[in-house]
């Protein structure tokens, strides 16, 4: 607790100063890439139905995703209360690409917690984590994947907290860091309503992002949860089928309950006991979600959906063939859902789908379903 | 008063030390816990704190963590274990704590929960991942099941917060030896006499250390500081090394008597 409250102060203390800030918004443009383009997919659109459909860019982010922006406002924070280590838990690797990037920037050394079962799907990953100088550590217990990689990377804290700062990366997790990862996410949504007003001259009818934690999800919500207009849409990861017990489908099918501090929707037994999550996108492989999703889903301000690792697949294809743009998988679940939505659409009406991250990453485990081999 | 508030008693009025052993629940196995159990009671230790099996357990180092998958596999739940405890806890002198994670609490229902609890001997609860501030209903109903609350300081902890933890906690207070998880330390922290006296000046309630003691040395400088001393890792590495007890009970008994 004492960690969490001097986490607290000094979030309060250093992240909304203005010199803060400007640091911030100068590694945003000149070292993300920052603002990302929202782009009027006009093929796609017109082969989907009337309306139409803008991608916000998050994919062209350095390091291929959204999580360079929450990774780069923490290490700002860490610098600054004078932690010297860098500690990650990560899934499809993302994440810990994201902090590895960062803390090779800022000279900080770096230890990612990785489930050896994640490590083997994601070998890629861990290669450029090791290259970029980060020690990744294999975990071994209970599932070996994201759920216990965050369990190891909150023992690793409590046990170093002196020197240790933990950069979390999704909306997850004990308070404030739901809330700090949420505010350094924020940005996508800023831009992209500062963008489609500046094409458009209004707002989106509809904002679509997949939901695994939950963080680009709220990074691009958060801008409009106040614009009722707005219908925002989540999509979390269905896996085999929400009739099976093989999805990541917190919010869907889940029921309130605790994991790593926090009272969320989660993937649990009638005992107690966390479910594995799955899904063929490793980063919505997780059995919890963030607890503002949570709070969103009970308001009703946020309607939440569910999409199947085949119908993922075939919107990846289609966005890549289409578009010649290729989504991670995590992003092709929002891309299904909002392929869905498309033929409702009036020709007046406006969808943004958060393209959270680029697909290279995903390419073997594509290629693998398609039998191809690489 | 709950029956742990009143084994410290008893123990102040010998002027003693509480020992308190802690095994994991369902390992090696279910049918040996009566045995386990009893060869506890009768090495004369104070109270015994029982694990509970979890998916997710986040306050635990390698042994407890790897006891805890021995035991999910074996196919041990909240309920089995309840049901294993319940014969034999009537039938033992001393307190009965569950360390318990609180999903487990949460989805059973805390009154649901505390009930079968009660039913099945239990005399008072540890849960790691449970800070006072978030356990008001729990507080509540486990007052009127006479069930112990023992809540958890850590070196880290302020002086406010001690207070807050102490007075909330109704049995004795949780304290947390070291920065980090469970598991036997070749060294306990050269600060923490300090630490165990300033949670003692700041508690109104008896203070027991715990994490990272594991040889009878350890526990006997512990116990000069503290009211009582519990030891986990090491107690659940001599029943996995050793089924058939012998080495845990020879590590009791050395225990037992430094303390």
């Amino acid at each position: 607790m004492a960690a969490l409250d001097e986490l607290t102060a000094a979030y309060h203390k250093y992240a909304r100063t203005p010199e803060f800030q400007e640091e911030l918004v100068q590694l945003y443009q000149t070292y993300a890439g920052r603002p990302t383009p929202l782009y009027y997919a006009e093929r796609f659109s017109r082969e989907l139905g009337k309306g139409k459909i803008y991608l916000k860019r998050e994919d062209l982010n350095h390091t291929g995703a959204h999580k360079i922006n929450n990774a780069l406002g923490q290490i700002l924070l860490a610098q600054r209360m004078g932690k010297r280590r860098i500690i990650a838990e990560t899934g499809a690797g993302q994440h810990g690409v994201a902090t590895a990037t960062v803390a090779a920037k800022f000279g900080l050394e770096c230890v990612v917690y990785m489930g050896k079962v994640d490590m083997d799907r994601q070998a890629l990953n861990v290669f450029r984590m090791k290259l970029l100088g980060a020690e990744v550590r294999p975990v071994t217990s209970g599932s070996a994947t994201l759920k216990d990689a965050t369990n190891e990377a909150i023992r690793d804290w409590v046990t170093n907290v002196d020197d240790t700062y933990y950069l979390i990366g999704s909306v997850v997790g004990p308070h404030p860091y739901p809330a700090i990862v949420r505010d350094f996410q924020a940005v996508i949504g800023r831009e992209t309503k500062a963008q489609l007003q500046a094409l458009e001259g209004r707002l989106p009818d509809y904002v679509v992002a997949c939901v695994g934690g939950g963080s680009n999800a709220l990074g691009i919500f958060t801008a409009f949860l106040a614009e009722p207009g707005v219908k925002l849409v989540g999509v979390e990861a269905a896996g085999k089928g929400l009739s099976t017990e093989e999805h990541a489908a917190a919010l869907s099918k889940g029921k309130p309950g605790i994991l790593h501090g926090a009272k969320s929707y989660l993937l649990s037994d009638s005992d107690g006991q966390v479910r594995e999550a799955y899904s063929i996108s490793a980063g919505l492989d997780y059995p919890g979600v963030g607890p503002e999703h949570s709070y969103l889903k009970d308001s009703g301000r946020v309607e939440y959906q569910a999409v199947s690792d085949h119908e993922a697949l075939t919107a990846f294809s289609y966005l890549t063939q289409t578009e010649g743009i290729i989504p991670a998988l995590e992003s092709a679940h929002a891309v299904a859902a909002g392929m869905k939505l498309a033929r409702q659409l009036a020709p007046d009406e406006i969808m943004v789908i958060n393209l959270s991250g680029r697909g290279d990453k995903d390419i073997p485990t594509v290629a693998r379903v398609m039998g191809v081999n690489l | 008063m709950n029956r742990v508030a009143e084994r410290f008693q008893e123990l102040k009025r010998a002027g003693r030390k509480a020992f308190i052993p802690y095994i994991m629940g369902g390992d090696p196995d279910l049918p040996r816990l009566p045995r386990i159990l009893e060869s506890l009671a009768a090495t004369g230790v104070d109270l015994i704190e029982v694990g509970v099996p979890f998916s997710d357990p986040l306050a635990d180092g390698p042994v407890i963590q790897a006891a805890g998958q021995r035991a999910l596999r074996h196919g041990c739940t909240l309920t089995k274990l309840l049901t294993a405890l319940k014969p034999v806890a009537s039938s033992l002198p001393v307190p009965l704590l569950l360390m318990i994670y609180y999903n487990q609490i949460f989805q059973r229902g805390t009154a649901r929960f505390l009930e079968e609890v009660k039913a099945a001997g239990g005399a008072g609860l540890i849960i790691p991942d449970l800070p006072p501030e978030a356990a008001g209903e729990l507080s509540r109903l486990a007052a009127d099941f006479e069930i112990s609350l023992n809540f958890l300081v850590a070196p880290t902890s302020q002086a406010e917060r001690i207070r807050m933890v102490a007075t909330a906690s109704t049995g004795f207070v949780y304290t947390v030896s070291v920065k980090g998880v469970t598991g036997a330390r070749e060294q306990l922290p050269p600060e923490l006499p300090a630490f165990v006296q300033r949670v003692k000046t700041l508690s109104p309630r008896p203070v027991a250390v715990g994490f990272g003691i594991a040889t009878p040395d350890q526990a006997r400088m512990v116990s000069r500081l503290a009211d009582g001393v519990v030891v986990g890792s090491a107690i659940v590495q001599a029943i996995a090394e050793d089924t058939e007890l012998k080495k845990m009970a020879s590590l009791v008994k050395a225990l037992r008597e430094a303390i």
